[in-house]
């Protein structure tokens, strides 16, 4: 394998509390993340994720295993983590009187640069994140989502080699996360910068990821592409349509597609062979049953669908 | 661990973006569809459009499951080379911030904090201290400049205490409950420069208590004011020194209430041991005195307002409050690396 390895992760163990009530957090955890990827940690709530993330960090302590970055044990430089990495946690709490032009302001210069650098990358993170306009507002006076933004903008300003970001996503409208990933792939295209993230989203996972982890109850259970993951899984493609009306249900193809459907309301959901999908949306698009029909999408495998295979209860997932 | 070419994985999530692909053969009421654009066998189907939509060659000729080690090497330097990079060699290391450019950056950022709030501390602080000046004015005798000073310079001490021990206990009780405290910890600061920088942002709203409260008890008990200079490395020293105290106890404590009311606890000690002339005080309480580092402090200042100062024991005092400083401000850090590495 060529290159240095961001992360390098063997056997990592932590256990929270003692006792009865313990919980295995992350259990014997292995991974590899490569310089300049953009890496997905994905898994439901209790998963281990944010525990792995502040393990990296060195937040926590091990109970067994070893984490190298870029080839150095950090338990021998317990200082790499702070210096290399830009850290977005889960709780804002530090920041959230700080009006956000100074809470990014005195992070870049935490960070180590001069005055006019820290004024310079403030300036351009804010107006990356399209956060200028509230610049001089409070963090606690923001929406939430802003807020997240806000917070954000700090894990990226001063731009470190590593990003590690604990759910950067949760809770922005469509349009600001995008600019979050678009901040992402930006560094990674230009910098090689590597980015760790957490995510509850698929569609995240599958549009911004390099490669995702996914963990269930500790355990990395599968780690790969989002393609290879899905193309691992199933060879079915997922048909979703949505009726504007009740379709014609004398229309055969209508007919069968209602029994193998998975209903809810107006919307359907039939997962298929390739050729059976192609068949039955040509027949639909071009019979009766248009007139009813509102939309539709046709989508191969999703993560939703992998995690599923893989044995994972799903119901913590996004999609939109 | 199973590890596919860097180069396919971002080609395979590039293209995996969904793309807006017309409706066929529709009528304009219709709303386009979305396809996923997923570079898969399947994704293929004819008539929906999607054939003259460009999917990544190397997709399509690559098969999916046998990477070869060259080809991933090949690839993933043709990546580079395409983006004007080099093989990636590990980063530089940033270098962490120096202590000064910490303190001020997190001084700065705390004093950001809602000014407004924190007004009324200043206020706060002094008129407890001024309360107990006009309180005890009429116990004392008012030729006993010894005791004067000892009620002055007990109540100077005791705005400080206010801010250390009472606000700032319960401030990093706060942050330590919300895990906030990763914020700091993950950045590269010495944590001296964290419980410094936080210290002196209160320490700003209520400096100008302790000037206003020495001045108003030297001319309220006819002390001289020509030793006040001594007020500023007293308060300097003394607020280090209840810093590292309080933000220890905020650190350690279990429970941010317990931080709160340790904190509380600590500022009522203070109060009594420093404005209670020792010479009143029982055998115990003058033990205890000796133990508190507070009234080491109100010793050097309660000899500024006397005529004769014996500058050497007021050194000796300055330089207890000194150590103890540097001691409390290492328990503080050593806190704060516990509390991130638990
Ligand atoms: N400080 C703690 N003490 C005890 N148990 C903990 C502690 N922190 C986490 N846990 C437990 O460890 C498990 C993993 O938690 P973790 O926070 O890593 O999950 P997560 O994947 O980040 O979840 P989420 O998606 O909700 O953020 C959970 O069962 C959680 O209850
Ligand atoms: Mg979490």
């Amino acid at each position: 394998m060529g290159g240095v390895l961001s992360y390098a992760i063997r056997g990592l163990t932590r256990r929270h509390g003692v006792g009865e009530h313990s919980v295995l957090a992350n259990d014997r955890i292995d991974l590899d993340v490569r310089q300049g990827e953009v890496f997905g940690v994905l898994g439901p709530n209790g998963a281990g994720k944010t525990t792995l993330v502040r393990l990296l960090m060195g937040l926590l302590r091990p109970d067994a295993g070893t984490i190298m970055m870029f080839g150095r044990d950090v338990r021998a430089a317990p200082d790499l983590p702070a210096r290399l990495t830009g850290y977005l946690g889960q709780a804002d709490l530090a920041l959230a009187e700080l009006p956000v032009a100074t809470a990014v302001g005195t992070t870049a210069r935490m960070r180590g640069l001069s005055r006019g650098e820290a004024r310079a990358a403030r300036d351009a993170v804010l107006d990356e994140l399209g956060l200028t306009g509230v610049a001089h507002r409070p963090l606690a006076r923001l929406s939430g989502g802003q807020r997240r933004l806000a917070c954000v903008a700090t894990a990226l300003v001063g731009d470190r080699p590593v990003l590690i970001l604990d759910e950067p996503t949760t809770g922005l409208d469509p349009v600001a996360r995008r600019a979050v990933w678009g901040a992402l792939e930006r560094r990674r295209d230009t910098a090689g910068t590597t980015v760790v993230l957490i995510t509850h989203n698929v569609l995240e996972a599958e549009s911004v990821l390099d490669r995702v982890a996914v963990l269930e109850a500790g355990r990395v259970i599968a780690c790969d592409t989002p393609g290879q993951l899905k193309a691992s899984v199933s060879g079915d493609v997922r048909l979703d349509l949505a009726w504007r009306h009740d379709p014609p249900a004398a229309d055969p193809t209508v007919a069968m597609l209602a029994g193998l459907a998975t209903v809810s309301g107006r919307r359907w959901t039939v997962r298929l062979a390739p050729a059976a999908a192609r068949d039955a949306l040509g027949r639909l698009t071009t019979g009766a049953a248009l007139a009813a029909l509102d939309d539709f999408s046709l989508a191969t495998p999703s993560l939703e669908d992998v995690y599923l295979t893989l044995g994972g209860a799903s119901r913590d997932l996004e999609r939109t | 661990m199973s590890i596919v070419p860097e180069a396919r994985g971002t080609a395979v999530s590039r293209a995996s973006r969904e793309v807006v692909v017309s409706a066929p053969a529709r009528d304009a009421t219709v709303g386009a569809a979305r396809v996923r654009s997923e570079p898969h066998p399947a994704a293929n189907l004819p008539g929906l459009g999607l054939a003259d939509r460009p999917l990544p060659a190397s997709e399509e000729l690559a098969p999916a499951d046998e990477p070869a080690a060259a080809e991933e090497l090949a690839a993933a330097q043709e990546r580079s080379a395409s983006q004007g990079l080099l093989a990636p060699v590990p980063p530089r290391i940033p270098a962490a911030a120096g202590f000064g450019a910490a303190f001020g950056a997190v001084y700065r950022g705390q004093l950001a904090r809602s000014k407004v709030g924190r007004i009324p501390l200043l206020f706060v602080a002094s008129f407890q201290s001024i309360g107990i000046l006009v309180l005890l004015r009429g116990i004392l005798d008012v030729g006993n400049t010894t005791a004067a000073g000892q009620v002055v310079a007990g109540s100077t001490v005791l705005v400080v205490a206010f801010v250390a021990l009472n606000l700032l206990a319960q401030r990093f009780g706060a942050l330590r409950a919300a895990g906030a405290l990763d914020y700091y910890l993950t950045l590269p600061v010495p944590p001296a420069a964290v419980v410094l920088g936080t210290a002196a942002s209160y320490a700003t709203f209520a400096a100008p208590g302790t000037l206003v409260t020495a001045v108003f008890g030297s001319l309220l008990y006819g002390l001289s004011l020509s030793g006040l200079w001594l007020l500023a490395p007293v308060v300097l020293l003394a607020g280090v020194c209840l810093s590292g105290i309080g933000a220890a106890v905020g650190l350690l404590a279990p429970r941010p209430e317990l931080a709160t009311i340790a904190g509380q606890l600590g500022m009522s000690i203070v109060l009594f041991l420093g404005v209670i002339p020792a010479d009143r005080l029982p055998e115990v309480g003058r033990l205890a005195r000796d133990v508190l580092p507070s009234t080491y402090a109100v010793d050097a200042l309660a000899a500024a307002f006397q005529r004769n100062v014996d500058w050497a024991t007021v050194l000796a005092d300055l330089a207890v409050c000194a150590a103890v400083g540097a001691g409390a401000l290492a328990a503080a850090v050593l806190a704060l690396r516990r509390v991130g590495t638990s």
